[in-house]
């Protein structure tokens, strides 16, 4: 019990303290998840909303496909990514393979389906004729399928959380992708696998709370917005 | 398709309208003309395509084959699609708002045509006025009750002042004193506006009470087409017969109405007059200028009662001479004034020979000359002509008794409680 005391002792001071090495990690933490969920967001989202207004050959497959996807192990996300930027893989040239960037990348690809497969559900459930409707209000079809978007929010809401909250807690693609280098890809969950492979168990637990104070952080400041949009 | 071509240019028209589903034929329209201002019912049981050809008339759905003609000009080659959309509006057996504020949802339609907030305040305000949800404005329309829901959905639809307004099966999924208040709301506002509007139900009172033209339709095509009195009298084919019943319906004009007995004058020979002039007076404030009447009764006596009415109302000045009028009792609360529908089923109509009085309690007794009689089974069905036209079924030994035949002059009576009373608007 003690070095969980010890640790959560730590993991005050050292937020108290503002240290500047976990400042730095958690920073770049937040940098990169949400920039992930943000790209995640816009391909996501369209894609998602293309899918469920739309009927094609093959749809049933697609939607099969998506909802896979939202279960995509991050290790295989990790591999994939690493091969395709490795110095003499397709886009090796680019030279971003164990940088921020191809963290977002791989971040990006793992929160992408779980926010297609939340958008594709959540318009699914608007009722048919709601499109209809808008229609007949004289509205375009990008006026449509904005105040389609606009029917979602509280489920897209959602979508934002999950999203968000797959990529931060991730760990297997970040580490294989980004390298752990310290002040430059170290990120709170790779910092966490070090440090307890260390056997630093106190700060390991003191970026295990940091890591849990943003994730709740952030999801009740969403959920304020979700609710405070609900009707009374 | 009985010929009831309106003569004044449509402000809607369909060619050839067919729309498909799964390979089938689901909507075969070959002409459908909307008269501006005129409010048309679209009848027929489920699956008749009410729904399909509203859809196809607004342009919501794609067509194989035909044409939508908006005041004269080719949607799609004259007028394009959403330019013509901008000019309709559409109201769903579902309310279907947004999840917003009732404020917020009447000002979409205009919010979508770019109308500046500014305008769109005073025409938002009068519309939740119109419909009496001006106390909801700042609700959210998910805790509104389904009458609300369906007021505001109302008055999104009105607010842009559709030139057209398309209303599929809107007060289907209410309770029916929900739908009783918001129908004599929805009359009242389209008759104010002079909008033109279709509405399919499958509820022919409600039909009958908002009408000016009734289209039957069966198996995606329109079978009848016409004003209510001659649907429901004249259905052209057992189909219909059978949908809208086997009541006489009689328009007519409440005179009176005291101790829950209505007196209602009865427009003379409905189907011959022309839908036209009639449809006139509606609109223009249902005045009671070209309501023309002369006194008709049973026998003598009936006269004098009729006389009284006359004198009593101080109606003098709105009866002509040369007219027929017939005067029937019903009950019913009703008030002096208005437009009536009086429905009678035909196993209610007793008939006697010419000369022989009613002495039963029956109120209403007036002559009639049989015009057809049908056998139908244990009984036969007579069509009667008066002063409206009456249908009775008579059993087989009664016409041997009283020598009935086509021609013959006899009296028919029916009791007061025996008349449905359905009021327009």
């Amino acid at each position: 019990m003690d070095i969980i005391f010890e640790g959560i002792k730590q993991a005050l001071s050292l937020l108290i303290s503002l240290d500047p090495e976990v400042m730095g990690i958690t920073w770049l933490s937040l940098k990169v998840s949400g920039t992930a969920t943000l790209i995640s967001l816009f391909i996501g989202i369209g894609i998602g909303t293309a899918v469920a207004l739309t009927s094609f050959p093959g749809r049933q497959i697609v939607v099969s496909l998506i909802n896979t996807g939202m279960a995509l192990p991050p290790v295989v996300v990790g591999l994939f990514v690493t091969i395709f930027l490795w110095r003499n893989g397709p886009f090796g040239a680019l030279e971003i393979l164990y940088t921020p960037m191809a963290i977002i990348i791989a971040q990006a690809i793992i929160a992408t389906p779980i926010v297609m497969g939340i958008t594709l559900a959540a318009m699914q459930q608007l009722p048919r004729k709601l499109r209809l409707q808008i229609l007949a209000l004289g509205a375009t079809r990008f006026q449509m399928v904005w105040l389609l978007i606009k029917e979602a929010k509280l489920s897209l809401m959602a979508a934002v959380m999950a999203g968000f909250g797959g990529v931060i807690s991730e760990v297997g693609a970040s580490i294989m992708v980004g390298g752990n280098i310290k002040g430059y890809t170290r990120v709170l969950t790779t910092a966490t696998v070090m440090e307890t492979s260390k056997g630093n168990f106190d700060v390991a637990i003191a970026l295990g709370v940091i890591l849990l104070i943003f994730a709740f952080a952030i999801n009740l400041v969403l959920t304020r917005v979700q609710q405070r949009e609900r009707p009374r | 398709m009985t010929a009831n071509v309106p003569t004044t240019s449509p402000i809607l028209s369909g060619e050839n309208i067919q729309v498909q589903r799964g390979g089938k034929r689901i909507l075969d329209v070959f002409s459908l003309k909307i008269i501006p201002g005129e409010v048309l019912s679209i009848i027929g049981p489920n699956g008749a395509g009410k729904t399909t050809l509203l859809q196809a008339l607004s342009q919501l759905i794609r067509l194989v084959k035909g044409d939508i003609y908006f005041q004269g000009k080719k949607v799609g080659a004259d007028i394009s699609p959403l330019d013509y959309r901008r000019c309709l509006a559409m109201v769903f057996q579902e309310a279907l708002l947004f999840d917003t504020t009732v404020y917020a949802n009447v000002a979409s339609g205009l919010k979508i045509r770019g109308v500046k907030s500014s305008e769109i305040d005073a025409v938002v305000n009068t519309r939740l006025e119109q419909f009496g949800i001006g106390h909801l404005r700042d609700r959210s329309a998910k805790t509104l009750s389904g009458g609300e829901a369906q007021r505001t959905s109302l008055a999104r639809a009105f607010a842009i002042q559709p030139q057209l307004l398309f209303l599929d099966e809107p007060f289907a999924a209410l309770d029916p004193p929900t739908r009783e208040t918001l129908l004599e709301d929805l009359n009242r506002v389209l008759r104010t506006t002079g909008t033109t509007a279709i509405m399919a139900t499958h509820d022919q009172v409600e039909a009958l009470r908002i009408s000016d033209r009734i289209a039957v339709m069966n198996e995606g095509r329109i079978v009848q087409i016409g004003p209510p009195e001659e649907i429901m009298n004249h259905p052209v084919d057992e189909f219909i017969a059978s949908f809208v019943g086997v009541e006489t319906i009689i328009e007519g004009r409440v005179i009176k109405c005291e101790r829950g007995t209505a007196t209602i004058a009865i427009n003379s020979n409905p189907t011959n007059s022309g839908s036209k002039s009639k449809m006139k007076s509606r609109r223009q404030g249902r005045g009671d200028a070209d309501v023309l009447f002369i006194r008709q009764g049973a026998d003598d006596e009936a006269n004098e009662d009729s006389a009284l009415i006359w004198n009593r109302n101080n109606l003098p000045e709105t009866v002509r001479e040369g007219l027929e009028v017939s005067l029937l009792e019903a009950a019913g609360q009703v008030r002096p004034g208005e437009q009536v529908f009086c429905c009678i089923r035909p196993e209610h109509v007793t008939i006697y020979p010419s000369g022989q009085l009613d002495r039963s309690s029956a109120r209403n007794a007036f002559p009639a000359i049989i015009d057809r009689i049908i056998p139908a089974g244990p009984f036969h069905k007579v069509h009667l002509r008066g002063g409206f036209p009456l249908v009775a079924y008579v059993t087989v030994q009664s016409i041997e008794e009283l020598d009935l035949r086509p021609g013959s002059t006899v009296i028919a009576s029916f009791k007061a409680t025996a008349v449905h009373i359905i009021r327009r608007g």
